[in-house]
């Protein structure tokens, strides 16, 4: 079946098989940022931004992005470059797999909710799981990112 | 997943239609926790068909089968309506990305065992509107067979004066190893157990001796041993019977005692 | 210092955050075959027939392998130093699968779902065998795991496979039974710990393929490229000229990417088809098919005399592998060897046990690798000795532990399945992290009260530990540098950065090292045709094995910059200095740029590239030691245990890299406070695993973790890269021991078994209630 929807501004109409995962046809349209770990949707890895809202790539079919917007860290430059420099320098980016998610995540994030405490940081960031870093330092960077002026 | 046909009706005839031949099945959300090798002849997408809402009257509020459960957590009309129960359940459900896609009507067509949203529902006695089905109590949902139907909507009537929901969770993503909610609906005292791990159940034993008492005093303890004995508990992955046992004395007692406050 | 001990940003950092194409899969041509595995529904069982040709047949497959028609090589995939301490057990396919997951038969298609169709496919008849699933009853089982004549051990390890035994060991030292004779306190204590699995976020992936002069080429989320091509070359019957594996970014490998995973499959694909070919992982057969912790069982007796001076210790271990023994011994011992010396005045040491085969998946190598089991054990009962003493069990620490200038003679004793070597401690700062740790979380004051709040108590409980920095006279790491015009440098490493920043700090320790920023070095690692050998990322190696290496490399370039320079300059070589910018006359009569020498050797003047190499295995392997403290709460009504707080302090030497240093650290602390409270494993009675996926096996989330509070202690290690010792590991190994001291403190209960769930602790709660009415 063929599927129209736009990805970082640009519109795309790819052919795909009815039960094609969002991931797949974004790899096979060659995003590399978006990278699969659980296929449960428990993760977090995988977020992209479904017209703005995180959603999990590897549990979402592809047939039902038809006519909205994703939005992958390719598609956030501006904003990945602050809080990517903010997280490095707070060496919160180790073995960088969950990292694109994440920020796609926070980034959202940010833009959704305003002055959120810790605890509302977490909630909303909760299912973005990290096993190299323990959490605090991406939190550090988190809490930066959040005093960036929009 | 092997999806043979992929389907976006207009209309909720047409989707029923869809719906009605082999191995077809309704989409909602698309929110799906694990994929295994499922086959559907047809995937019917009910995504075009309005079901997506959160309104009230002065009577009852009513939800869209296709409303995620970010969308409950958010809307002020969920936020406020029943001490903002319905927000505070949906918002303890795994992450934003699984709330985001998940939608009630697929959360309550499963009858999931592990919800969260059906536990605190029937506490509410909601009511679940069908397309072919029509009107029925959420209770009498659960308990019917299987029937291939679509659900519009869930409503609940305002005549809940005080409504308590908990759960317990092993990490922030975990589904419950056990939830109950607690809810004073026009007069009736209602106590809901889910998680069990089978379907959430009513505590009838419970609830009769609660609505049969004059006074609260220590009305809690004992709701909590009556609920504890009436009802079945499994053991699974996630804990043990034994263990669901004593949890749910616990948050009998905190709900009971929450509504009877 | 100028560039260590200094928080310089990853250099690929950012490039990692923006999800550039990074990681293995992200490289495999678009071309390549997908490759998948079919995996034994049973525990135990013989191949009695397979039949492969339908699947064959089905169209876009382009090869099926079975034990039929692969090399019959046995190897341990174990990424260890060779020859390795591991036994040799593992073909690339069998007749006999010896776990729910075991390898069967693979095969590889133009895409996924031909794959997947092909598994099904394949017809095999099995006889099925009794498993051997209860490890402590795997020795002399009717049912013998490893019947295969070809099993052998490298050396003397103590392998029985037809008893079950992977691996076998004891040690002692002083007169036991004398010891404790004398001993006015005596505990004797028994332990579980379970087989918490890596969960790296990356599932283990490998790319192979055939390059254009027709040598194979392996790409893999591996931690040992060297090992890797070594043990591929081995199995595969190939030599090893023809291969050479790179390593790419890594998505995470606390360990469980040590040993290989894909890699024989993936490259007798590609040779068999001359096309590339991948497989990457389902999170499903990580968790059922890779590797986990090896689960032990440890009975710990220790003896005090009335002045509570630590008299005699005794451990014995009994270590599950599970159906292959890669690390079997190595991890068991360190369950000893990296705990025991902690208390070095005991005047009686004694260690030992099995090490035992049973139809589980696979155990390995894992952050920690059997310090964290053997801490759990010992730290609890000191706990528990202290309070049969009468003491502060801090006090009683303090007392007993080793301290800067002392040794332990399991030092020399104990190593990684040979003697280890001896060696005093030149840098322990464990007394200053023991008093700071109890200040930072407040533990004088917190522990002397029952801190109840309505149905939540509060506690608070400890913990020291100690790693090692390498294993000293085996693992050896190198660093090639080479100037460049312009006056740049390339670094090149055999060492594997798995995301812990050691291409960053390596770089960092070869500037401070020649003088330069850390930008004028250009780093590569991990690639077996261009950059030297280097053992890989284990055993908390990198920082200082590898450091060294390139630190020696660093000063054999300075030297070789001073030399050109003289000769440039009409100087003797020992009248010249370089600064780093410049390179000088003592005198400061005359100097030139390192960009002009540069530029000028390549380019017109006695030209010739200047290229040196530094190798450095380690003589010893100095600990680095922590204190670590863990407030928490628990709900008496539910059995949950919130953790308020983890203290940590560090002694890892000089931090080369502040800012990376402690997320070391605070990654290695929440890894083991969720083996502590959340990684539950829960099998089927056939074997099967249940806790095969993130929603039934919890790692923490971020709600989880409170507040961790970490610092470092002023240390510096003579021996180390500018007084550096090594920090990927120590983080893990104090929650399960201070966390079960903390629950104790609050409530009473002893946990001795892990992890602690809340419904242990609520049963727990419910019995000792019980039992006092």
């Amino acid at each position: 079946m063929n599927i129209s929807f736009r990805i970082n501004g640009t519109n795309k109409n790819v052919d795909i098989k009815p039960g094609e995962l969002l991931y797949d046809v974004l790899k096979s349209i060659g995003i590399s940022s978006v990278k699969k770990a659980c296929e449960t949707s428990s993760c977090g890895v995988c977020t992209v931004l479904l017209d703005g809202r995180p959603i999990a790539s590897c549990s979402y079919l592809a047939a039902k992005a038809h006519g909205h917007e994703i939005t992958t860290i390719e598609g956030v430059s501006r904003e990945a470059e602050i809080l990517g420099s903010l997280m490095n320098s707070e060496g919160a980016i180790q073995c960088g797999f969950c990292t694109p998610g994440f920020m796609l995540t926070v980034i959202a994030m940010k833009r959704e909710l305003q002055n959120p405490d810790e605890q509302a940081i977490k909630n909303y960031l909760v299912s973005n799981l990290c096993r190299c870093s323990g959490y605090e330092g991406q939190l550090r960077a988190v809490k930066l990112y959040m005093e960036v002026p929009q | 997943m092997d999806i043979r046909e992929y389907c976006r009706p207009k209309s909720i005839e047409e989707a029923y239609e869809l719906l009605c031949s082999e191995g077809a099945a309704i989409i909602g959300g698309g929110a799906f926790l694990n994929l295994g090798d499922r086959q559907l002849s047809k995937a019917v997408d009910i995504g075009d068909l309005d079901l997506s809402f959160i309104k009230e009257d002065e009577s009852r509020v009513e939800i869209g089968a296709a409303s995620t459960l970010r969308d409950i957590e958010l809307n002020d009309i969920t936020r406020q309506a029943f001490e903002g129960v319905l927000s505070k359940t949906a918002a303890s459900i795994m992450g934003v990305q699984l709330r985001n896609v998940a939608t009630l009507g697929g959360t309550i067509y499963g009858k999931y065992g592990f919800s969260d949203m059906i536990t605190t529902l029937l506490a509410l006695n909601a009511q679940v509107e069908l397309y072919k089905a029509g009107a029925m109590s959420l209770e009498s949902y659960l308990n019917r067979e299987h029937e291939k139907d679509i659900i519009l909507k869930v409503s609940i009537e305002k005549e809940v004066t005080k409504v308590f929901y908990e759960g317990v969770r092993k990490t922030g993503t975990d589904f419950s190893m056990l939830n109950a909610a607690a809810a004073m609906v026009d007069g009736e005292f209602r106590l809901c157990i889910g998680s069990r791990p089978g379907r959430a159940k009513l505590a009838k034993g419970a609830m009769n001796f609660l609505n049969g008492i004059d006074s609260a005093k220590g009305s809690a303890g004992i709701a909590a041993i009556l609920a504890s004995e009436e009802l079945t508990f499994g053991t699974d992955a996630r804990a043990s019977d034994t263990y669901r046992k004593e949890l749910c004395k616990t948050l009998v007692r905190h709900c009971v005692t929450e509504v009877l406050e | 210092m100028k560039e260590v001990n200094k928080s310089i940003p990853k250099k690929e950092g950012l490039g990692l955050s923006f999800g550039k194409p990074a990681y293995t899969d992200d490289l495999a041509p678009r071309d390549s075959l997908i490759v998948k595995v079919l995996r034994s529904p049973f525990a135990f069982a013989r191949i009695k027939d397979i039949r492969t040709e339908a699947a064959e047949k089905l169209e876009g497959i382009k090869c099926v392998l079975t034990y039929r028609n692969v090399p019959r090589n046995i190897v341990t995939r174990a990424g260890q130093g060779y020859p390795e301490p591991s036994p040799h057990d593992k073909f690339i396919f069998d007749k006999y699968v010896r776990y729910i997951g075991d390898e069967v038969a693979a095969v590889a298609a133009e895409n996924e779902a031909a794959a997947l169709e092909a598994l099904k496919l394949i017809e095999v008849d099995y006889e099925i065998l009794e498993p051997v699933l209860d490890y402590e009853k795997a020795v002399d089982h009717p049912s013998v795991i490893h019947p295969e004549k070809e099993a052998h051990e490298m050396f003397p390890i103590g392998y029985k496979p037809e008893r079950n035994i992977a691996a076998e060991y004891h040690m002692s030292f002083g007169d036991m039974e004398e010891a404790l004779d004398k001993c006015e306190y005596v505990v004797t204590e028994r332990y579980y710990t379970q087989a918490q699995n890596h969960t790296a976020m990356e599932t283990h992936t490998s790319l192979a393929y055939v390059d254009l002069q027709g040598r194979l080429t392996i790409v893999s989320s591996t931690q040992t490229p060297f090992h890797a091509r070594r043990i591929a070359a081995e199995a595969l019957g190939l030599p090893i000229e023809q291969i050479r594996v790179i390593k790419p970014r890594i998505g995470g490998g606390y360990g469980g990417k040590q040993s290989l995973h894909g890699e024989f499959i993936t490259a007798l694909t590609a040779l068999r088809t001359g096309r590339p070919a991948k497989l990457v992982y389902t999170r499903e057969e990580v968790f059922e098919a890779s590797y986990t912790r090896h689960p032990m069982r440890i009975d710990v007796t220790i003896g005090a005399d009335r002045d509570a001076n630590i008299k005699a210790i005794d451990m014995k271990v009994l270590s599950n592998t599970g159906a292959y023994g890669e690390h079997a011994l190595t991890v068991f011992m360190v369950a000893g060897s990296k705990t025991l010396p902690l208390y070095n005045k005991a005047e009686a040491v004694s260690f030992g046990g099995t090490v035992v085969y049973t139809n589980t998946t696979p155990a390995g190598a894992f952050r920690g690798y059997g310090a964290i089991q053997g801490n759990f054990a010992l730290e609890s009962t000191i706990d528990i000795l202290a309070e049969n003493i009468g003491i502060d069990p801090m006090e009683f620490r303090t007392r007993n532990m080793i301290k800067e200038g002392e040794s332990s003679p399991v030092f020399r004793i104990m190593g990684e399945g040979t003697e280890g070597v001896d060696m005093v401690m030149e840098s322990c700062k464990l007394d200053y992290c023991m008093k700071r740790a109890m200040e930072l979380s407040g533990w004088k004051d917190k522990s002397k009260r029952r801190r109840q709040n309505g149905k939540k108590i509060k506690g608070i409980g400890g913990a020291i530990a100690m790693q090692g920095s390498g294993i000293p006279c085996i693992d050896m790491g190198s660093a090639v540098l080479k100037l460049n015009d312009g006056g740049f440098f390339n670094l090149m490493i055999g060492a594997t950065d798995i995301g812990t920043g050691s291409d960053t700090i390596l770089a960092q320790i070869a500037a401070e090292t020649l003088g330069v920023s850390t930008d004028k070095i250009a780093v590569y690692s991990s690639d077996t045709d261009l950059t030297p050998f280097d053992c890989g990322a284990y055993a908390s190696s990198t920082t200082y094995v590898s450091g060294n290496a390139v630190q020696k490399a660093a000063m054999k370039m300075k030297a070789q910059i001073e030399a050109a320079a003289a000769d440039r300059l009409g100087l003797l070589t020992e009248e010249s200095e370089f600064d780093g910018e410049a390179i000088w006359a003592k005198d400061r009569s005359k100097s030139i740029s390192l960009k002009e020498l540069s530029t000028e050797l390549y380019y017109s003047y006695k030209q010739k590239q200047l290229l040196v190499c530094g190798s450095y295995c380690g003589e010893i392997s100095p600990p680095p030691f922590m204190a670590g403290f863990a407030e928490i709460e628990i709900d008496i009504e539910t059995g949950k245990i919130d953790l308020v707080d983890y203290t940590a302090v560090v002694d890892c030497g000089v931090t080369i890299n502040p800012k990376l240093a402690l997320i070391q650290v605070e990654g290695g602390l929440v890894q083991g406070i969720g083996m502590t409270l959340y990684e539950d494993v829960k099998r089927t009675e056939e074997g099967r695993l249940l806790t095969n996926d993130f929603i039934k096996y919890k790692i923490p989330t971020r709600k989880e973790i409170n507040k961790l509070t970490v610092e470092f202690a002023e240390s510096y290690e003579p021996t180390g890269p500018h007084g550096a010792k090594s920090v990927g590991e120590i983080g893990i190994d104090t929650p399960p021991a201070a966390i079960a001291n903390a629950i104790y403190n609050a409530v009473g209960v002893r946990f001795t078994k892990l992890p602690i769930t809340p419904e242990d602790v609520l049963l727990a709660l419910k019995k000792k209630a019980f039992d006092m009415d």
